[in-house]
């Protein structure tokens, strides 16, 4: 690998929906993108501007247009399924019902997760050194999950699944973590616990992670590089030094002076005053 | 007295015969969330092949193992059609289902039906090996011990590491292929497996009725899951283990009523589909209606 290439690589990535209809949307319009190892990105932009279709690209949900590419280590995996993309990537959705099974058990969940990228064969998914495996990742939670092993997933709150579902998608040491607004269906002060065991798990584990927010607050406070969207395109990228002293005014300028449009989007202005977020409705 | 026995031992083997049947309905209706129509055709897929293979001489057992490989391939194909060509579960069913009836035909060289009371069955085999001759005692030994292999198997196969994907992909796909899990590999395995149950339900259906008729297959899924509800309704299964048993245990009471019901004449035999299918609709509507009650807002049924 180039030393100058980034973990994860996105070059002249489109995607179009409903094509030659009356309804058709480019959701993303030729995004180039260079995730470095370690970086820890938050990612800003109002409804429809395509955050989490780029992410879904990533994790392969769907491949861009043709043309597009998407590198992971070096390694170019547009084509691959979904399935494939995931041994590299862990992601924890805006809803927790999404990345966790209600009806089976914390320890059965966990077994998924934990063999994320390998091969599952027939032997049997629990055992005690895998049981103790799950509760050393789930103890720093501090939720009491470890003691609860076969509770099934569906009693829990939604703060605790989205605890959990973010134990998941890093227990087997991806290279990329995407978290989906993944505070945006919690009350306020769950969402801030959850943000900040995210915060340590990136830290603690390294891993790269690109984070979508709808909170500018949020965006700011966390995470060493910030890019914001706009109609499918990227049109502020700031890293560290850049973002440092920023206040979410500053970000509302740069958004003005790169998109050439009067700042309008009422859920971010006002989410900002709370950490609150409002659920995401775009594709 | 003797009656009661009769009934009782009637239903026990029927319970753990059909029972095998509502294990595949179990599969992939309740596991897998697919809901899979192929049974009905499966079923005489199962009891055509087995047949034609024992007249033309192959060993029964050789005939019943061919039986269960078919009902794979049936399962098999109706995964695919769902997978990789992106037809509903639903539909998937249904075709297959259609496409058996001629198959069943072809695999039966065109009879309709074929006997099998002159030829050596794996019950024969098995009541000369043991030197049991009371054939209901036999067929009650046989089921039980054919029934204990398949529950201890299928009981260790949802635990393992990709049992527990199939069993996950019924209730989350999106989870799990966003674990790496392969989603269309559990569909097809899950889909094969209960096909591949359900068929050699059917093969030994045949055998132990001397018959396979291209029409046995007729209503096996409604049956199917009459049992899988009552079993549920009855002893609310919490395990892997628990629902497995209760599934017999829906089968074994289902037939326990339906050989009651006739047995005093209060249906007649050409009745029990619709009665079977107006116990499945009752259970079905009944949780709605507790919900309407409650005025609970329920969503539309699925159409698709």
């Amino acid at each position: 690998m180039n030393g100058n290439e980034g973990l994860l690589q996105l070059k002249g990535v489109s995607k179009i929906f409903g094509r030659a209809t009356i309804d058709e949307v480019t959701a993303l319009d030729n995004v180039n993108l260079n995730v470095h190892a370690e970086d820890f990105m938050t990612i800003i932009g109002s409804n429809g501007a395509g955050k989490t279709t780029l992410l879904n690209v990533i994790a392969g949900v769907y491949p861009p247009e043709r043309g597009g590419k998407t590198i992971i280590n070096g390694k170019d995996i547009t084509n691959l399924s979904e399935h494939k993309h995931a041994q590299y990537i862990g992601r924890v959705y805006q809803d927790p019902h999404t990345g966790t099974a209600s009806k089976m058990t914390i320890e059965e969940n966990m077994s998924l997760a934990m063999l994320r990228g390998q091969a599952r064969g027939l032997s049997i998914a629990t055992n005690k050194q895998r049981r103790d495996q799950f509760c050393e990742a789930l103890a720093p939670l501090g939720l009491g999950l470890e003691n609860r092993l076969t509770t099934q997933v569906g009693t829990l709150s939604g703060g605790q699944r989205q605890a959990l579902a973010l134990v998941m998608a890093t227990i087997s040491q991806p290279s990329l973590l995407l978290l989906d607004e993944h505070t945006a269906t919690l009350d306020p002060k769950t969402a801030r616990i959850v943000l900040e065991l995210s915060e340590v798990i990136v830290q603690r584990e390294k891993i790269t992670t690109m984070m979508v927010t709808h909170n500018m607050e949020v965006a700011l406070r966390y995470g060493n590089r910030l890019i914001m969207m706009h109609k499918g395109r990227i049109i502020v990228d700031l890293s560290h030094e850049q973002r440092k002293n920023l206040t979410v005014n500053d970000l509302v300028t740069a958004f003005e002076r790169a998109s050439g449009e009067h700042f309008a989007d009422d859920t971010i202005l006002l989410s900002t005053a709370d950490p609150d977020e409002k659920p995401d409705n775009e594709q | 007295m003797d009656v009661l026995v009769n009934l009782l031992s009637a239903s026990f083997y029927e319970g753990l015969a059909f029972g095998l049947v509502a294990i595949g309905v179990y599969l992939t209706f309740r596991v897998l969330a697919f809901p899979d129509l192929t049974v009905d055709g499966s079923f005489a897929l199962g009891g055509a092949v087995a047949a034609i293979l024992i007249v033309n001489d192959i060993n029964p057992w050789l005939a019943t193992v061919a039986a269960l490989g078919a009902g794979l391939c049936a399962g098999l194909a109706t995964s695919l059609l769902n997978t990789k060509l992106r037809i509903t579960a639903l539909l998937a069913g249904i075709l297959m289902m259609v496409a058996l009836y001629s198959i069943n035909l072809m695999v039966m060289t065109g009879r309709s039906n074929i006997g099998l009371l002159r030829q050596v069955t794996v019950f024969d085999q098995v009541s000369q090996f043991l030197g049991i001759d009371d054939k209901v005692t036999l067929s009650i030994i046989f089921m039980v011990v054919l029934t204990v292999i398949i529950l201890v198997i299928l009981n260790w196969f949802l635990r393992t590491e990709i049992g527990l994907a199939l069993r996950a992909t019924g209730e989350n796909e999106q989870m799990v292929r966003g674990l790496g899990g392969n989603t269309d590999m559990t569909t097809v395995l899950g889909v094969s497996i209960s096909n591949g149950v359900v068929a050699l339900s059917g093969a030994l259906i045949a055998q132990h009725d001397s018959t396979a008729d291209v029409g046995m297959g007729l209503g096996m899924i409604v049956m199917g899951l009459a049992s899988v509800i009552i079993g549920e309704a009855l002893f609310h299964p919490r395990g892997v283990t628990a629902i497995l048993l209760a599934v017999i245990g829906g089968t074994f009471t289902y037939r326990l009523f339906i050989n009651i019901a006739l047995r005093y004449n209060w249906v007649s035999a050409g009745n029990l589909k619709l009665i079977t299918a107006l116990l499945v609709i009752i259970a079905l509507a009944i949780p709605y209606i507790q919900k309407k009650m409650r005025h609970e807002w329920v969503p539309p049924a699925a159409r698709m």
